[in-house]
C-alpha cells in the first residue's frame, strides 16, 4: 500500500544521468540547433537582401531613365514675325489670320535659325535644311502662333522667343543621342549635333529645369519634348477626391454596422465571406464591371474621372472594411462596456467612444486603400481612361465628367510609343507616382504614430 | 454622423453632375494602334488651330475600335473608329443591327511594313518565297506535303546569312497580321508553287489550299506579339537573332536601333511605298458616324481636318512623322465634304 503523503524524502530520487561536459561547452543537441537557428537567420537576412537588391535595382534604373524628363533644353534666338507668313493677306483681321495653320509658322523658326547662324558666324560643313527644320519642337510653332493670334501688333516685328528645341536635340545634352546613333538615325545627324554644341556655346541654348513636364497636358507623338503629366495628376487627383467621398463614409458606415450592430447569424457570415473575397478579385473585374454599369447602363461618358472614381471605389471599398473592423475590434471591450454602463446608447458608445479610439487605423486602412488605387491601372484600361487627353478638365464637378488621364495610365502611355524620348517620360511619370505613393504612406505612418493609442 | 453626411453629400453630387453630363462637346476616337498616333498629331493640331476641344484618342487595335464604333448611334457611343484595314461586310452588318447605318470612310493615306532586325546584325534581303519557306507550318518537298523543318535563313535561300530563323511577328488581333499574312506568306506561297500543290493534294479545294498556306509553325520559331511595335522592339533588342515586323513610321523613329530589310529588291520608304513598288503596304482609314455630323460640335470638322493638304499632305505633320500620302488626296476631301457613305 502506498501512502500518498509520502515525505519528500522518502520518494526513491530517480539518479539524474551523469551530465557529459559542462554548460561551457555545448553537446551535440545544442549545437545542431544552434546551427538551425543561425541558417534561419541567414535565410532570413539572405530574403531581406534579394528584396533589397530587386528595390535597389528598380528604382536605380526608373531613376536612371526617368531623371531626364526633369531637365529640357530650350533655344532662345530672335525671330522675326514676318507678315507673308503670318498674314498672307495683309489685312491684319485675327480671323483671317487664325486661317494660317500652325505648321506654316515652322518657316519663321527656320528662317530665325538661318538667321542666327549668319549673325553668329556659325558655319557646319553639310547642314541639310531638314536638320534645320527638325532642331525646333512642333510646339515652337504653336507657341509662335498663339503669340501672333493674341497680338497681332507683333506682325513683322522681330521678338525673342524661347522655345523647345526638338527631343533628338534635346536628347544631345541628356547622353540618349550621341555622335555614334545620330549618324544612323534617320531624324537627327551630325552636323545637328555640331549645330547644337555651337548654339549651346554661344548661349542660344540652355538645358534647364523642366517645370513644363509637371504642368503640360500630354502631346502628340510628333512633340514627345513637349508632353507633360498635368491632366493625369489632375484626373489622378480627380479619381481619388472621389474614391475618398465615397469610400470611406460607405466602408466605415458598413463595418461600424457589420462590426458592432449586427447580429451574428449566417446572412452577416455570407457578407463578411463575400467581402474578403471582393478584396481579393482581379482588378480588371471591377473594370469590366464600370463598362458595363456606369458607361453602358448609366450612361456616364467614357474617359472621365468620375466612371474611374466609381470603379476604384468599388475596388477600394474591400480594404476599408477589412481594416476598420479591425481598427473597431482593436478597441478593447471595457471601453464599451464602461460607456453602456453610465448610461450611454449603443450609437453614443460607437460614435463618442469607439470610432474615435479607431480613427487611426481606419485612416491608415484608408490611405493604404487610397494608394492601391492611386497604381491602379488595369481597371482603367476599359472604360476609357487609356486615352490621348490633351485638355485639362474643368474644375469639378463639371470636371468629373470631362476627359482625363491618370497617371499609371499615362505611364502604359507613353511606355507605347515609338519614340525613344517618351521612354524617358514614362520614367520621369513613374519618379512622380512613387512620390506620391511615398508620400501617401509616410502620412499613414505619421497618423499611426501620433494617433495610436496602446492599452 | 460625419460619415453620414459625407454619403448623402457625396451621392447629391453624382446625381448632379449626372445631369451635367448631357452633352459631349469633344469627338472620341478609337481603334487602330497603328493610326494612334496620327490621330493623336491631328486632335492635337486640331484644338489649337480651331480653338474646338481636342478629341480623345484612344487605341486598342482596329478589330476593337470598329467592334466600339458599331454598339450603336449616341452620345455613349465613340464618334470615330481608326482602322489599319477596311471594315469587313460582317462588321458592317453589326452595325447596320445596332443602327449605325450611315458610315462614313475616309482613307488617310498608306503605310508601310517593314522586316528589321538588330542594327548590328547581317543585311537580309527577303522575298516574300523566303518567308512563306521560313515561317510557313506546310511545305512542299518533292511533291509531298511536310511540315517545316528549316532552322536558319540560308536553308530557305542560300543568299540570306547563315542566322537562326526567329521572326517576331504581330499577333492576330492586330491588322498588321492580315497583311502580313495576305502580301507575303499568301504572296510567297502562291509564287513559290506550293498554293498549287497544296490544291492538288486536296483534291483542287482552293479554300483549303488557302488555309494551308496561311498556317505559321508553331515550333518557337515565329513568335506572335500581341502588343506594340515597342514590344517587338525590346525582343529584337534582347535576342539579336530575331527579326521584327514594324510599321515604317515606327522604324523611321527608331533607325538607330534597327537595320531594314529589303523586300524583293525594294528598300522600304514613304518614296517606294507610294510609287507602289514596295510590296508591303496597306492604306489606313478612319471610319465617321454621319450621324453624329451636326450632334457631336466639331466631328465633321475633325473630319475634313484630318485630311486636309496641310495635315494629311505631302509637307504635312502626318508624312513627317512617317505616314505615305495618299496620291488622291483630293478625292478623298471631297468625298468627306459631299459626306459618301459606304452602301
Amino acid at each position: 500500500m502506498t501512502d500518498l503523503t509520502q515525505t519528500p524524502a522518502a520518494i526513491p530520487t530517480p539518479t539524474p544521468a551523469p551530465r557529459k561536459g559542462s554548460l561551457m561547452v555545448a553537446d551535440k543537441a545544442t549545437i545542431r540547433r544552434n546551427r538551425a537557428e543561425a541558417r534561419f537567420k541567414a535565410y532570413g537576412i539572405g530574403a531581406i537582401c534579394i528584396a533589397l537588391i530587386a528595390l535597389v535595382f528598380l528604382l536605380f534604373t526608373v531613376i536612371r531613365d526617368g531623371a531626364g524628363a526633369f531637365q529640357q533644353t530650350y533655344v532662345s534666338i530672335p525671330v522675326t514675325l514676318s507678315a507673308d507668313v503670318v498674314d498672307p493677306k495683309g489685312n491684319r483681321d485675327p480671323a483671317e489670320m487664325a486661317k494660317v495653320l500652325t505648321m506654316s509658322y515652322g518657316k519663321l523658326m527656320d528662317a530665325a535659325l538661318t538667321d542666327w547662324m549668319a549673325a553668329n558666324a556659325v558655319q557646319i560643313e553639310g547642314l541639310s535644311q531638314a536638320d534645320i527644320k527638325g532642331f525646333f519642337s512642333g510646339q515652337a510653332s504653336a507657341e509662335l502662333r498663339n503669340m501672333v493670334l493674341a497680338d497681332p501688333a507683333l506682325v513683322g516685328q522681330q521678338v525673342d522667343a524661347t522655345v523647345l528645341a526638338s527631343s533628338r536635340v534635346d536628347g544631345m545634352f541628356k547622353g540618349r543621342v550621341t555622335d555614334e546613333s545620330a549618324a544612323r538615325d534617320a531624324k537627327t545627324s551630325s552636323q545637328q549635333i555640331a549645330l547644337a554644341r555651337a548654339m549651346e556655346e554661344k548661349g542660344a541654348l540652355v538645358t534647364r529645369f523642366n517645370s513644363d513636364f509637371i504642368t503640360n497636358p500630354d502631346a502628340s507623338d510628333n512633340r514627345p519634348e513637349a508632353a507633360g503629366i498635368g491632366v493625369a495628376m489632375l484626373g489622378s487627383l480627380y479619381m481619388m477626391l472621389i474614391v475618398l467621398v465615397l469610400a470611406l463614409p460607405i466602408g466605415v458606415a458598413a463595418s461600424i454596422y457589420l462590426e458592432e450592430f449586427a447580429p451574428k447569424n449566417r446572412w452577416t457570415d455570407l457578407i463578411e465571406v463575400n467581402i474578403s473575397n471582393l478584396a481579393a478579385v482581379p482588378s480588371i473585374v471591377f473594370g469590366i464591371l464600370g463598362l458595363a454599369a456606369f458607361i453602358n447602363f448609366m450612361g456616364l461618358p467614357r474617359s472621365a474621372p468620375i466612371v474611374g472614381g466609381l470603379v476604384l471605389t468599388l475596388m477600394t471599398l474591400p480594404t476599408i472594411i477589412i481594416s476598420t473592423r479591425a481598427a473597431l475590434k482593436a478597441v478593447p471591450p471595457s471601453i464599451r462596456d464602461a460607456a453602456l454602463g453610465v448610461g450611454a446608447s449603443r450609437m453614443q458608445t460607437v460614435f463618442h467612444h469607439v470610432l474615435p479610439l479607431a480613427m487611426p487605423g481606419i485612416l491608415t486602412g484608408t490611405i493604404i486603400g487610397l494608394a492601391q488605387a492611386l497604381g491602379e491601372t488595369a481597371p482603367l484600361l476599359l472604360i476609357g481612361m487609356v486615352a490621348f487627353v490633351s485638355t485639362y478638365p474643368s474644375a469639378p464637378p463639371e470636371g468629373l465628367m470631362d476627359p482625363a488621364s491618370a497617371l499609371p495610365v499615362q505611364v502604359y502611355n507613353w511606355a507605347t510609343r515609338a519614340d525613344p524620348a517618351f521612354f524617358e517620360r514614362s520614367s520621369g511619370a513613374i519618379i512622380v507616382l512613387l512620390i506620391f505613393l511615398l508620400c501617401m504612406n509616410l502620412l499613414a505612418i505619421f497618423l499611426r504614430r501620433k494617433f495610436e493609442r496602446r492599452w | 454622423m460625419k460619415p453620414v453626411k459625407l454619403a448623402i453629400s457625396s451621392v447629391a453630387l453624382i446625381a448632379a453632375s449626372a445631369g451635367v453630363a448631357a452633352a459631349r462637346d469633344h469627338v472620341q476616337v478609337a481603334g487602330s494602334s497603328t493610326v494612334l498616333p496620327y490621330a493623336t498629331i491631328v486632335a492635337e493640331a486640331f484644338a489649337e488651330n480651331t480653338g474646338m476641344a481636342a478629341p480623345v484618342v484612344e487605341g486598342g487595335g482596329s478589330s476593337a475600335g470598329l467592334k466600339q464604333f458599331c454598339e450603336g448611334v449616341g452620345e455613349n457611343t465613340i464618334d470615330v473608329a481608326n482602322a489599319s484595314r477596311p471594315i469587313k461586310p460582317a462588321e458592317i452588318e453589326t452595325c447596320k443591327a445596332n443602327g449605325v447605318a450611315n458610315i462614313i470612310e475616309v482613307r488617310i493615306g498608306y503605310d508601310g511594313i517593314v522586316f528589321a532586325s538588330d542594327i548590328n546584325g547581317p543585311d537580309f534581303t527577303f522575298t516574300p518565297v523566303d518567308w512563306f519557306k521560313a515561317l510557313g507550318a506546310n511545305q512542299v518537298v518533292d511533291g509531298q506535303v511536310v511540315a517545316n523543318s528549316t532552322t536558319s535563313w540560308n536553308e530557305v535561300n542560300p543568299d540570306l546569312p547563315a542566322q537562326p530563323i526567329l521572326a517576331f511577328i504581330p499577333g492576330t488581333k492586330h491588322g498588321t497580321r492580315e497583311v502580313f499574312e495576305e502580301k507575303v506568306i499568301l504572296a510567297g506561297c502562291e509564287e513559290s508553287g506550293a498554293m498549287e500543290a497544296f490544291a492538288a493534294a486536296n483534291g483542287g479545294d482552293e479554300d483549303k489550299a488557302e488555309e494551308l498556306c496561311l498556317a505559321i509553325r508553331t515550333d518557337g520559331k515565329s513568335v506572335d506579339i500581341d502588343g506594340d511595335y515597342n514590344e517587338t522592339l525590346t525582343r529584337v533588342d534582347s535576342d539579336k537573332n530575331g527579326i521584327g515586323i514594324f510599321g515604317l513610321a515606327f522604324y523611321e523613329n527608331n533607325t538607330s536601333k534597327l537595320k531594314v530589310a529589303t523586300m524583293s529588291g525594294v528598300v522600304p520608304s514613304t518614296e517606294s511605298i507610294a510609287s507602289g513598288e514596295y510590296p508591303v503596304s496597306r492604306p489606313l482609314f478612319f471610319y465617321v458616324k454621319k450621324d453624329h455630323f451636326g450632334v457631336i460640335p466639331g466631328l465633321k470638322e475633325f473630319a475634313e481636318f484630318f485630311v486636309a493638304d496641310e495635315v494629311a499632305g505631302p509637307d504635312g505633320p502626318l508624312a513627317e512623322y512617317g505616314l505615305v500620302s495618299d496620291p488622291e488626296l483630293a478625292t478623298v476631301q471631297q468625298a468627306v465634304a459631299d459626306e459618301v457613305t459606304l452602301p
